[in-house]
């Protein structure tokens, strides 16, 4: 964790100050709606279909157990009692009362947390690699990169009023697994030949309507130049992006607009003045937040553990989990463990006000009281003890957050949906639950092997649909929900050679009740086409194409023709 | 009429703000008075207005998409620039600001006009703004309080030129 020192505590009560004054005017009637809003949404305060929603943020998803204590108890009092962690790695409540809001957020501030720019045309949350710290393939502890850029882009004053959302992701690590081409503005740290840190910078990716993946506009940027460079792209897309059009005011409209050359010129003839000025980044600050973040005191530890190597071959239940849950770490006799939120049943990413209260508990006990929220809305223990790995899993499948799944087909990323959100067409909660009853086999899900199935309800693709190997999004058609799936997906290169890459829809639209079916037939089609079981979904639909899956699910380009004629007979 | 704020008191105001006619049309410029013109009628009519400008009563302004680039070396010509902030979440003015004082030494006063709201000047001082022509249903007293809403910034601002970080270590080591 970084622990905030007197200024950050001070800039984020007087948050509380501000937020609490412009309530008050609100509801005095000072404010209208329309600019209450636009102050609310930068406070996380989203009115929602049945209630607010608030989006707590939790800085690139990373959690103590005081203040995962502090969530429990915040969403006892004044929720419903459980709480949706969100792929931008927040937490979202779903009925807090407006008026009670500034209070929510003066009891966030005594455990260092907030909403600050969680919603509305803002600097977002930064996301990083849920492993950033403990990787073995690590190049730098992003966390850090992260909370640099976390200052830097907490009320900027120039940039509080951008066209559009700004999100911001980083990765540290040699595989990509904070999908930074799919953002605003995403970061890739690399080392030079001389061990000098410095970032790739990709600009203009995003999901939502007009998903793009991002171009490299810097190689490599050393990191004394971080802030000047990032302060260069906003003035750029702060003064041009477009503002007459929500839908193409995000900045990689402004970048396919200019195109990415001249864009690239228009942010180094910004940078020109920049460049070397007071915001130059220098050692000591770096190292000094590198200094208040806590550092797990690591035990020395032989590699492996005997305890556990009899347990992995006595119980097959313990080795499906340990092969899917368990993940490698840089210090010796250590893992990291996934504690998946994809039970069947329940809607992916949620968790109850117990449940958070033990998992605190379990943190503390095994991780060394810190735990990761993960854009795959999952939670992580990033500091497990091997001969833990036992124990722990005894009392995670208690919870009901063993589910031997990660990187499988029922992992699903998910959006509320319908359910809850005012902006979806369509649900998709019960979709990921048709999904998932549908593949419950656990021997199947594991020969099926890695696989990303992504589930939005609206194009704004909160889900992620459009990098999953499996996209599923939810459309209106004159008032009724209907799905349109995609494949060919990727979220970036998690494994090396396989870089970020959008869907490509297949055909016409699902009904709900469809929609197990058609995944079957797209998996049917994979299992029959791959070379090995090395050779994943994503790797398939990229070597053979869409065709063959598109064939597996409305027939050969005759059936399909007859189909048609059919229904034009009919109608 | 709009109350103005200027270095955080409520002043009168001298001012007056000449915009383009219903037709687009630009204004004709009185002969006495302080007036602030649209930047596209100084363009126009440079020369003429060379010998007014020495005089100390013209200003001019800015609308949201145009920037200091057009006044190119005019800026010190002008004891007063305003921007216009055509909706109150249109950010663009808050870069223009900062490029006036930073980049071109602009050194008179800076004037934010249109959609000015008390929520809004904390960020608009910190860019340099140091004139604020409020909207006219703001509480001008009121709004006074806003410019202390934050004790620091992280970032390097027109008030604030060197960025917290860099005073941290100053303070560290004293």
């Amino acid at each position: 964790m970084y622990r905030y020192d007197e200024i950050d505590q001070k800039l984020v009560d007087e948050r509380v100050v501000q937020f609490r004054d412009q309530t008050k005017r609100f509801l005095a009637g000072k404010l209208s709606e329309d600019e209450f809003r636009a102050l609310r949404l930068r406070n996380g305060l989203y009115i929602q279909r049945y209630a607010p929603m608030l989006r707590i943020a939790i800085p690139y998803g990373l959690l103590s157990t005081k203040q995962l204590r502090k969530l429990a108890q915040i969403t006892g009092k004044y929720d419903r009692g459980y709480g949706h962690f969100s792929t931008r790695q927040n937490l979202q409540l779903n009925w807090p009362k407006l008026e009670r809001v500034p209070d929510i957020l003066a009891e966030l501030a005594t455990v260092q947390m907030h909403a600050i720019q969680t919603s509305g045309n803002s600097f977002r949350n930064i996301t990083t690699d849920h492993f950033a710290g403990v990787a073995q393939d690590e190049i730098v502890d992003s966390f850090v990169w992260c909370e640099v850029i976390r200052q830097w882009s907490t009320f900027h004053p120039e940039f509080s009023y951008l066209p559009r959302k700004f999100k911001f992701a980083v990765n540290g690590a040699k595989a990509d697994r904070a999908a930074v081409a799919v953002h605003d503005i995403g970061l890739h740290a690399l080392k030079d030949e001389k061990g000098e840190v410095g970032f790739r910078v990709l600009v203009g990716g995003g999901l939502g309507r007009t998903p793009a993946i991002g171009f490299v506009i810097r190689e490599f940027l050393p990191w004394r130049h971080l802030l000047t460079y990032i302060e260069a792209i906003l003035r750029v897309y702060n003064r041009y992006g477009r503002r007459d059009n929500i839908h193409k005011a995000r900045i990689k409209i402004l970048v396919k607009e200019r195109g990415p050359e001249k864009f690239r010129e228009e942010v180094d003839a910004e940078w020109a003045h920049l460049k070397d000025g007071p915001a130059t980044l220098i050692a000591e600050e770096i190292a000094r937040i590198e200094s208040r973040f806590t550092r797990p005191n690591y035990l020395k530890l032989p590699a492996t553990d005997v305890g556990l190597e009899a347990a992995l071959a006595a119980d097959r239940a313990f080795a499906n989990w340990h092969k899917r849950n368990v993940h490698p770490h840089k210090k010796p006799g250590y893992a990291a463990v996934t504690l998946s939120l994809k039970k069947t049943g329940v809607p992916p990413g949620d968790v109850t006000v117990e449940q958070m209260e033990k998992i605190a508990d379990l943190a503390d006990r095994y991780s060394f009281g810190e735990l990761r929220v993960s854009h795959e809305q999952n939670l992580i223990f990033a500091d497990v003890q091997l001969a833990d790995l036992h124990s722990l899993w005894q009392e995670v499948a208690a919870l009901g957050f063993a589910t031997p799944n990660v990187g499988l087909l029922t992992n699903i990323i998910c959006c509320p949906g319908g359910d809850f959100c005012s902006l979806a067409n369509a649900k998709s909660i019960p979709v990921a639950e048709a999904i998932q009853q549908r593949f419950d086999d656990l021997d199947y899900l594991h020969d099926i092997g890695e696989i990303d199935l992504n589930i939005s309800g609206c194009m704004n693709a909160c889900g992620h649909h459009h990098v999953g190997h499996i996209g599923i999004l939810g459309v209106d058609k004159s008032g009724e929900e209907w799905y349109q799936i995609e494949v060919g997906g990727n979220q970036g290169e998690v494994r090396s050679g396989r870089g970020a890459s959008l869907g490509k829809v297949i055909g016409p639209s699902f009904a709900r009740a469809e929609i197990p079916d058609v995944i079957e037939k797209l998996i049917e089609c994979y299992l029959a086409r791959r070379d090995s079981d090395a050779e994943r979904f994503i790797d398939v639909v990229h070597r053979i194409g869409v065709e063959p899956f598109k064939e597996s699910v409305y027939g050969n380009a005759d059936q399909r023709a007859a189909h048609r004629r059919g229904q034009l007979a009919a109608a | 009429m709009a109350t103005l704020i200027k270095e955080r008191r409520i002043v009168a105001d001298s001012w007056q703000l000449l915009e383009r006619g219903s037709k687009g049309e630009l204004p004709e410029v009185p002969a006495r008075g302080d007036v602030i013109i649209p930047l596209a009628l100084w363009l126009a009519r440079r020369d003429e207005l060379l010998s007014r400008a020495g005089t100390g009563t013209l200003g001019v302004w800015l609308d949201a998409n145009e920037g200091p680039e057009a006044l190119d070396g005019d800026v010190q010509r002008f004891p007063l620039i305003a921007v216009n902030f055509p909706k109150f979440g249109d950010g663009r003015g808050y870069s223009i600001a900062r490029l006036l004082r930073e980049r071109y030494g602009y050194k008179g006063e800076l004037r934010a006009i249109g959609d000015v709201l008390h929520d809004h000047l904390y960020f608009m001082e910190q860019c340099g703004f140091d004139a604020f022509a409020l909207r006219e249903d703001q509480d001008a007293q009121e709004a006074l309080s806003a410019f202390d809403t934050f004790s620091d910034s992280y970032q390097t601002t027109v008030l604030r030129p060197v960025p917290l970080f860099r005073r941290r270590l100053a303070a560290g080591k004293t």
